[in-house]
C-alpha cells in the first residue's frame, strides 16, 4: 500500500539486504505472512495478532487460505496492522513466517525488497544469495519441542512463532498472554500452561543476535469516547448482527464456508431464548426456516452456493407467499462443488434471479466484516418491514478473515424479535393496495376469515385463482414492494473523485482493495473514483446521475466476464441503464483481488496517465459495446453477440 | 419467548363446523378425500380448539389442497417439505395444534428423508398421510405405494417397483405413532386423529383413501360395504385375562413389524406407540437450563457481553 518501506531502520549482521538501513524505527503499518501447513495453528497465531492489534486499538485486517483437504496441505494466514486505515490485507508481506521449504518456494515472492524471511532453519533452506531480504534462521521446530518438554510432536510451534513475533515487533506481551489465557480459558489447564510455555520460549530466544533491531508500531493515542475495537470475522459478524437484528431462529446444514455461522447460532441462540436446527438437508434446512418465520419468528437459513441451488424452489415459495426469510450465501468458486475453500462471486445472477419464475427478492452483499454486522441487521429490518425473502451475500474472504473494528452502539441497535399476534379485526393476507403484513397463527381475526398462505397463485386471501388479471396484479405487488424498497436506499457516495475518467464499481468484499486501487491510482494522478453497492436487488435509484460524471465506468468483481465478455454486475448494470460505457474487470482465481492486479486490468497496457478510452466513450454511438475496441478492459476480448 | 397476546378479548363463540369450513373442495365427486376433511371438522369440533391455534398444512397433490378447504390459518407448501416447515411452526410456537395432511408421493416419495427425519427427531406435529396408490394431481402415474402389476402411464405393462410399507418405514424411522385408518370407516378415523393429536410427538396416520378417477375400488378388499373386511387391531387391555396375551402391545416394535407384514390389505388402527421425549421437549429443556445458567439475562445485557470478549 505504501509506495515506500516502511520498516524500522536496520542494521543486521550478514546476511542482510542494503535496503534494511532505509527503515524507520517506527512503522504504521505492517504486512505479516504465516506461512505453513493447516494443521500448524498458523490461523490461530494470526488471530492472536489480529486480536491484540484490535486490542491495541490498531486497525487490522487479516487474509487466510485454507485447503479443501481434512487435514494437511500448505496453508497461510496474512495479518495487516496499520496505525491508519487498514482495507486490505496487502500485495506484499513486510515479513514472511516460513514453516516448512515448500512455505518458503511459493511465497518468497510475496516477500516485499526488504522485507524480512523468518524461517524454520530445522526444516527451510532458503537462498541466501537473493539480497533482496533479510535472513532470520530460527530452529523453531526443535526448541519448541524442546521448551515443552521433548515430546516428539512439534505442535506448539504457532504460539512459539507468536511469541518471536511478539519480540521482534515489541507488542505488548501482558495483553497477549491474557489473549492466549482467554483463548484456553475453561478447558484443562496444562494446555494454557503448554501455550505459555510455548509463547515464553519464543518470547526469550535472542533474536537481537540475528536481528538487531525491533520495530515498534507508532502509537495512536485513542480519543477521548472513542469506542473500543472488536475483532471478528466475518461470519461471527453476520451471526451477531443476526442476534442484534432480532433474529431467533434459524436452520442450516454444514457445508464450507457458511457452518461457522450457524455453529455459533446453534449455541448463542438458546441463551436468547431461540434454537437453530441442523436439518436432514439444505431443502429441510429452508423450509424448517420457513416455518419459524410463518411462526412469527423472522428466521434464518444460509449455505453456500450448493446448499443454495437446493434451496431454490423453497425460496420461490417465500416470494409467492410473501414470508419474511432471510438467506446467507457464503459464496465460493463455482458451480457445482467447485472451489469449496477459494473465494468468488459468481453466485449474484442465483440470487438475483435463481429459480423458476418472477420471483421477485431482495439481495444485499455485505463489504467488509464490520458490514457483515449491520447488513445483518438491515435484511432483517428489511424482511419484516416488506414480508419477502432477503438474501445476504458473503464470500470464504469476509467469512475467513479477521478485522477490528469500532464496537457497535448494541442499546441502538438490538431489535425487540417477539411476534406480533395482536388481533385483527379482519385480515386480507394478501391485499393488493399495501404491502402484505404476514399474521402468524395464533393471531385471532375477529370477523373469522382466517388466512391461507399459498405458493398457488391466489387471490388476497390466498386462495388460488387462475385468473390471469389476478395473476397479472398480484406479479406487479410483490415486484412493486422491491421498487418500492429502492426509494429508500440511500445512493452510495462516491470514493475519490466525484467526477472523472474512470469510476470503479465494486459490490461485497473487493470493496478494500477497490478503495486501495483508488487511492493509488489518484496518486498517480489519475481522475478516478468509486461507488461500492450494498443493495444489489433493487439497485439504490440515481446511479445514472453518478455514472453521468464520468467518462468510463469499470465494474471490479470476482466472476467470470461470461458468453458476452461481462461479469454478473456489469450485466446487470449494462442491462439496467443501457449505458455502454460500462465495462468489465473479471477474474476467477479464486482469489482476493490483489490492489495491483486490479489497477492493471483498470488501466490495461497503458500507463496510469494514458486515457485512450475516454476518446470512445465521448463520441459514444448507441450500442458501441459490440464493438471490441470498447470492452478493452477484459483481458481477453470476447466477440461481442448482441447489440 | 412469550408469544401471549393479553389484549383482553370478548368471551369465545362456540367452534361451529360452519366456522372451520372454507371453499368447497375441487376433489373428484366419490373421492375419499372427503371423509377424511369431514372427520378434521367433527374432531375440531368436538375438541373446541381455540380457532386462531389451528394451523393446518400441506406440501403438494390432490390431499394437500386440505388446507384451501379449512377456514383457518394455514399454509400450502411445496412438494414434499411440509414435513420441516410443520417443524419449524411447531418448535417455535408450543401454543399451536399443528396439523398436516398429504399423500403418498408427497410424503413417502419427494418428502421421504423429511418423513424419516421428522419422526427420527419426534417432532410434536399430526399428520394424516391420505394413500391412494396412484399420483392423482398429475394423472395416473404409478406412486411409491403402487402395487406391483398396477398398471399407470409410467408403468403401462404395471408397475415392477416394490411399494413402500408405510407401517414399516414409520415405525423404523422412529414415528412415536404410528396408525393406519380407511377413509370409509369414520368413526375409526375420528378415533385415530384424536388419538394422534393427543399423542406428544410426531403421530403419523396412513389413511387409505381411494382415488376414484385413477384406482378405483384400490381398498374395497378392507371395506365391508364392498365385500372386504376391516381388521381392526385389539390392544392390550392389561386385564389379565387369557385373551389380553393375544392382543397387541403397541409398545412393542417387533410386534408392529409384524403386524405390517400382513398381506394387504392387512390390519387397522395403532401399531405403534411410545413416549420417547420430542425434539420440542428436549429443545426446550436446553433453552431454559442455559438461560438458567446465565441468569436469565436480558438479550442487550448476553450480546453486550459477547462483544466484551472480542474487545
Amino acid at each position: 500500500m505504501n509506495p515506500t518501506p516502511n520498516l524500522p531502520e536496520n542494521n543486521p549482521p550478514a546476511p542482510a539486504s542494503e535496503r534494511a538501513d532505509l527503515r524507520p524505527e517506527s512503522i504504521n503499518d505492517a504486512v505479516i505472512r504465516l506461512a505453513g501447513n493447516s494443521q500448524d495453528g498458523i490461523q490461530s497465531a494470526g488471530a492472536f495478532l489480529a486480536r491484540l492489534a484490535g486490542r491495541s486499538d490498531q486497525d487490522v485486517m487479516t487474509y487466510m487460505t485454507i485447503p479443501a483437504t481434512i487435514s494437511g496441505g500448505p496453508s497461510i494466514f496474512q495479518v495487516r496492522i496499520g496505525t491508519g486505515e487498514v482495507l486490505s490485507a496487502g500485495d506484499e508481506a513486510d515479513f514472511l513466517v516460513a514453516f516448512y521449504q515448500h512455505s518458503y518456494q511459493d511465497h518468497i515472492d510475496f516477500l516485499k525488497e526488504g522485507g524480512v524471511l523468518l524461517y524454520d532453519s530445522d526444516n527451510v533452506e532458503p537462498n541466501l544469495d537473493d539480497k533482496r531480504f533479510v535472513y532470520v534462521g530460527v530452529p523453531i521446530t526443535g526448541l519448541t519441542v524442546e521448551a515443552l518438554g521433548g515430546t516428539a510432536k512439534d505442535k506448539g510451534k504457532n504460539i512459539f512463532v507468536l511469541g518471536l513475533i511478539s519480540k521482534i515487533f515489541q507488542l505488548d506481551v501482558e495483553k497477549m498472554k491474557k489473549l492466549i489465557g482467554e483463548k484456553f480459558a475453561g478447558k484443562d489447564a496444562s494446555i494454557a500452561n503448554t501455550a505459555l510455555m510455548a509463547f515464553q520460549a519464543g518470547y526469550g530466544y535472542p533474536v537481537g543476535k540475528v536481528l538487531s533491531h525491533q520495530y515498534q508500531f507508532e502509537h495512536v493515542a485513542k480519543k477521548p469516547g472513542a469506542p473500543a475495537q472488536i475483532t471478528m470475522d466475518g461470519n461471527q459478524a453476520l451471526a451477531y448482527g443476526l442476534i442484534a437484528g432480532g433474529v431467533r431462529y434459524g436452520a442450516g446444514y454444514p457445508i464450507t464456508p457458511w457452518s461457522s455461522v450457524m455453529e455459533i447460532l446453534r449455541s448463542e441462540l438458546p441463551k436468547y431464548g431461540g434454537l437453530f436446527v441442523q436439518a436432514e438437508d439444505e431443502l429441510g434446512a429452508v423450509s424448517i426456516a420457513l416455518g419459524f418465520s410463518y411462526s412469527g419468528n423472522l428466521a434464518i437459513t444460509g449455505s453456500a452456493g450448493p446448499g443454495i441451488s437446493l434451496k431454490t424452489e423453497a425460496i420461490g415459495w417465500a416470494s409467492m407467499a410473501e414470508i419474511p426469510l432471510l438467506i446467507i450465501n457464503v459464496q465460493r468458486g463455482g458451480p457445482s462443488t467447485g472451489l469449496p475453500t477459494n473465494v468468488e462471486q459468481s453466485d449474484l445472477f442465483q440470487a438475483i434471479y435463481g429459480g423458476h419464475g418472477d420471483s421477485p427478492r431482495v439481495v444485499l452483499a455485505a463489504k467488509t466484516v464490520e458490514d457483515c454486522f449491520y447488513i445483518a441487521i438491515e435484511a432483517a429490518r428489511i424482511a419484516r418491514k416488506y414480508s419477502t425473502p432477503v438474501f445476504i451475500l458473503s464470500d470464504t474472504s469476509l467469512a475467513t478473515r479477521i478485522e477490528a473494528f469500532d464496537e457497535p452502539k448494541l442499546t441502538e441497535l438490538m431489535q425487540d424479535p417477539k411476534p406480533d399476534l395482536t388481533p385483527l379485526d379482519t385480515h386480507k393476507p394478501y391485499a393488493l393496495d399495501k404491502i402484505t403484513r404476514h399474521a402468524p397463527p395464533g393471531t385471532p381475526i375477529r370477523d373469522g376469515k382466517y388466512p391461507l398462505i399459498s405458493g398457488l397463485e391466489h387471490d388476497e386471501f390466498g386462495h388460488p385463482t387462475g385468473s390471469p388479471k389476478l395473476h397479472m396484479a398480484m406479479t406487479a405487488k410483490r415486484r412493486n414492494k422491491l421498487r418500492q424498497l429502492a426509494e429508500e436506499i440511500p445512493v452510495p457516495e462516491v470514493f475519490g473523485d466525484a467526477e472523472g475518467d474512470t469510476l470503479l464499481v465494486g459490490w461485497g468484499s473487493t470493496y478494500g482493495p477497490i478503495h486501495d486501487a483508488v487511492k493509488r491510482a489518484l496518486e498517480h494522478g489519475e481522475k478516478i473514483g468509486a461507488i461500492h453497492l450494498r443493495h444489489l436487488h433493487p439497485l439504490p435509484n440515481g446511479l445514472e446521475k453518478i455514472f453521468a460524471k464520468f467518462k468510463r465506468i469499470v465494474v471490479v468483481e470476482m466472476n467470470d466476464q461470461g458468453v458476452y465478455g461481462f461479469g454478473q454486475l456489469a450485466t446487470i448494470l449494462r442491462a439496467r441503464y443501457c449505458e455502454p460505457k460500462i465495462q468489465s474487470v473479471t477474474k476467477t482465481d479464486g482469489l482476493t483481488f490483489r490492489v495491483r492486479e486490479i489497477l492493471e486490468d483498470v488501466f490495461q497496457g497503458r500507463t496510469f496517465a494514458e486515457k485512450k478510452i475516454t476518446k470512445h466513450a465521448a463520441h459514444a454511438p448507441e450500442h458501441i459495446d459490440t464493438a471490441p475496441e470498447n470492452v478493452d478492459s477484459v483481458k481477453e476480448v470476447v466477440p461481442q453477440g448482441v447489440g | 419467548m412469550s408469544t401471549d397476546t393479553l389484549t383482553a378479548e370478548p368471551p369465545r363463540e362456540k367452534l361451529t363446523k360452519k366456522a372451520i369450513t372454507a371453499d368447497h373442495p375441487t376433489w373428484c365427486p366419490g373421492c375419499g378425500d372427503f371423509a377424511v376433511l369431514a372427520c378434521y371438522y367433527k374432531v375440531l369440533e368436538k375438541r373446541q380448539i381455540e380457532h386462531e391455534k389451528i394451523v393446518t398444512l400441506a406440501g403438494i397433490g390432490c390431499s394437500s389442497r386440505f388446507p384451501y378447504f379449512v377456514n383457518g390459518h394455514g399454509a400450502h407448501f411445496i412438494h414434499g417439505r411440509a414435513v420441516p416447515l410443520a417443524s419449524g411452526i411447531s418448535l417455535a410456537r408450543p401454543d399451536l395444534h399443528v396439523f398436516l395432511f398429504g399423500g403418498d408421493g408427497d410424503g413417502f416419495s419427494i418428502g421421504g428423508n423429511h418423513l424419516d427425519h421428522g419422526a427420527r427427531k419426534n417432532i410434536n406435529m399430526t399428520y394424516v398421510i391420505m394413500d391412494n396408490f396412484v399420483y392423482g394431481l398429475t394423472k395416473k402415474q404409478t406412486s411409491p405405494t403402487s402395487p406391483i402389476g398396477f398398471k399407470s402411464k409410467t408403468d403401462p405393462q404395471g408397475a415392477i417397483d416394490q411399494p413402500v410399507n408405510a407401517m414399516k418405514k414409520l415405525v423404523a424411522s422412529g414415528a412415536t405413532f404410528v396408525a393406519r385408518t380407511h377413509a370409509s370407516q369414520v368413526n375409526h378415523m375420528i378415533q385415530m386423529i384424536e388419538r394422534a393429536m393427543d399423542h406428544p410427538g410426531f403421530s403419523v396416520i396412513e389413511c387409505l383413501s381411494e382415488c376414484v378417477e385413477f384406482f378405483p375400488g384400490a381398498f374395497d378388499n378392507a371395506n365391508p360395504r364392498k365385500g372386504g373386511a376391516f381388521e381392526v387391531i385389539e390392544e392390550k387391555k392389561y386385564d389379565n385375562t387369557p385373551e389380553d396375551e393375544a392382543r397387541h402391545d403397541v409398545t412393542d416394535e417387533l410386534a408392529a413389524y409384524k403386524l405390517a407384514q400382513i398381506p394387504f390389505p392387512g390390519v387397522f388402527g395403532v401399531f405403534y406407540q411410545n413416549d420417547r421425549p420430542t425434539k420440542n421437549a428436549l429443545e426446550k429443556k436446553w433453552i431454559d437450563s442455559t438461560r438458567e445458567k446465565l441468569g436469565q439475562p436480558t438479550d442487550l445485557a448476553l450480546l453486550q457481553k459477547t462483544f466484551d470478549r472480542m474487545k
